[in-house]
């Protein structure tokens, strides 16, 4: 079971691998969006040095960290969902020998690592020669927020595929994927930090998986959070792992009774 | 006079076949409202930690954004070519096109237009009354017409722009991933240019002259008189660039082969 989803991201990682001249454009526009906000927030320190526990440098290594990593737990997955679900081809992956979800996680895994190796780190490298960034030196603490991306991974994949087999139930829901992009892109502290957000946006926000995604890994390692901080964070993205299976779950059950299949 | 017949009644057609689908056109409705008030959210959220942003006020900020959501409305509604390549070079399309008797980008324009992005040129409205309502604005009775001058050179420059870029399909039809590049760099044109570096500054004005089309227009709208030079230069960079975009087409349209068999 373990070689055959370890072969599922071995053959994405190798597709993406066959048009990566498509990524060099990709590290392009990532760039473009640090630098857009990397100015934004420049401007709004101005002479300021710290801002809500965070100093202008931290801010800009924020800034890189969180776009860098969302090269890696990006992907199209509620959109592949809602396809397939569409033209119908979800009926044959369901007699396959397959969890048809898993599948599909794991393939944004090797999409996600693939990205990470040839996206995410030349990228890095790119944005610290243009903008004064400050990231740790070799340590345990890459390995901490390596844990908290992952963690942050698998939160953003569930709430994709959630999103994607919405699609079982609204039969076009290509608006609804749009603005769950914008929704994530905002709420996840990717734009702004949570701890930016007025206070009672902030009880609202930490209540909410989103953050999970990008806030906590970032600032894991932008403030290198050690001892109960860092496990604290650890502990929430955990938590929101295990609590999102459980109305992915119900609703596959009562979607795969429900199927529709559109046309043909 | 025939064009506007023609507008008339591809429009028609349109909305017939929009209003098939009313969830889709729904769910659009609200995605283009959900990106604009997230992006205020945003200002609105940043401007609690700094009363200015580059010697701009909060409604300031909020006037220029707003100012700009109009000629991206106008913009987005008449000039939707991010299908091209897949539509007319690879589904071949465009020999349909060339074989009729009206200029071959008005069709293009009419086929893919999405009118109800206009529905932009509202929001944005209502969020310059919002600023202006909080700003000591003093405007001459000729302003209304220079803004509809600004506006009009704004979505020339974007058009220019973009028309150029769709051209490149017409050369050569492998997929290139410079409009979502030019894309993010246009978002750059939405906040004041003044805090970019000099470098950036120059390509926003010169280069893709993105600050033509939200922050120099806006900024004279202000009563801000820095930058008057430039934003009276609008109708002319919107001019120069839509002919640059209209002759690459041009040159195109003669130079294209069609995608094989």
């Amino acid at each position: 079971m373990i070689r055959m989803y370890a072969e599922i991201i071995r053959i994405r990682f190798l597709m993406m691998l066959a048009y990566r001249v498509n990524y060099y454009s990709g590290i392009l526009i990532y760039s473009l969006n640090i630098g857009a906000y990397y100015f934004l927030w420049t401007a709004i320190y101005g002479g300021q040095g710290s801002i809500n526990g965070f100093t202008a440098l931290q801010m800009a290594t924020y800034i890189a960290i969180s776009w860098m990593s969302r090269a890696f737990y990006f992907n199209n997955v509620d959109r592949e969902i809602a396809t397939e679900i569409r033209d119908g081809t979800v009926a044959i992956q369901f007699i396959r020998p397959y969890n048809y979800l898993m599948v599909k996680v794991f393939q944004s895994f090797g999409e996600g690592i693939f990205r990470l190796v040839l996206f995410s780190v030349p990228g890095m490298f790119l944005v610290s020669l243009i903008f004064p960034i400050q990231l740790p030196g070799f340590g345990w603490i890459w390995l901490k927020f390596a844990l908290s991306l992952f963690l942050g991974f698998v939160i953003n994949i569930q709430i994709n595929i959630l999103v994607g087999i919405l699609a079982f139930f609204v039969l076009n829901n290509q608006g609804m994927l749009w603005a769950k992009r914008m929704i994530v892109d905002l709420l996840s502290g990717l734009t702004i930090p949570i701890a930016f957000f007025p206070i009672w946006a902030q009880w609202v926000l930490k209540a909410l998986p989103f953050q999970a995604i990008s806030y906590l890994p970032s600032v894991v390692i932008v403030k290198d959070l050690s001892g109960s901080a860092f496990w604290g964070a650890v502990g929430v993205q955990a938590m929101w792992c295990l609590l999102l299976l459980i109305p992915i779950q119900m609703i596959w059950n009562k979607a795969r009774h429900t199927l529709v299949v559109q046309g043909g | 006079m025939v064009q506007f017949q023609l507008l008339w009644e591809y429009f028609k057609q349109y909305m017939k076949a929009r209003l098939e689908y009313r969830w889709d056109f729904i769910s659009q409705f609200f995605t283009d409202l959900m990106s604009q008030a997230i992006n205020l959210v945003f200002i609105l959220v940043v401007f609690g930690h700094t009363q200015h942003l580059g010697g701009w006020s909060r409604y300031e900020v909020i006037f220029i954004y707003g100012y700009f959501l109009i000629p991206w409305a106008v913009f987005t509604s008449f000039f939707n070519l991010w299908g091209f390549n897949d539509k007319y070079i690879i589904r071949g399309e465009l020999d349909r096109v060339l074989t009729r008797p009206v200029h071959s980008l008005i069709q293009v324009i009419m086929e893919s237009m999405a009118p109800e992005s206009l529905m932009g040129v509202l929001t944005g409205g209502i969020v310059m009354g919002w600023a202006v309502w909080h700003l000591p604005l003093d405007w001459a009775w000729y302003d209304p017409l220079l803004f509809i001058m600004f506006v009009l050179g704004g979505v020339a420059v974007y058009a220019g722009i973009y028309v150029a870029l769709t051209s490149i399909s017409l050369y050569s039809d492998s997929k290139s991933d410079i409009q979502p590049i030019v894309y993010n760099i246009g978002t750059y044109g939405r906040y004041p240019v003044n805090i970019y570096s000099k470098i950036i500054q120059f390509v926003l004005t010169w280069i893709l002259p993105f600050a033509f089309v939200g922050f120099y227009p806006a900024s004279y709208l202000l009563g801000n008189g820095d930058w008057k030079v430039y934003a009276m230069l609008t109708p002319v960079i919107g001019a120069v660039f839509f002919s640059l975009g209209l002759y690459s087409w041009n040159r195109g349209i003669e130079n294209y082969k069609g995608a094989g068999s």
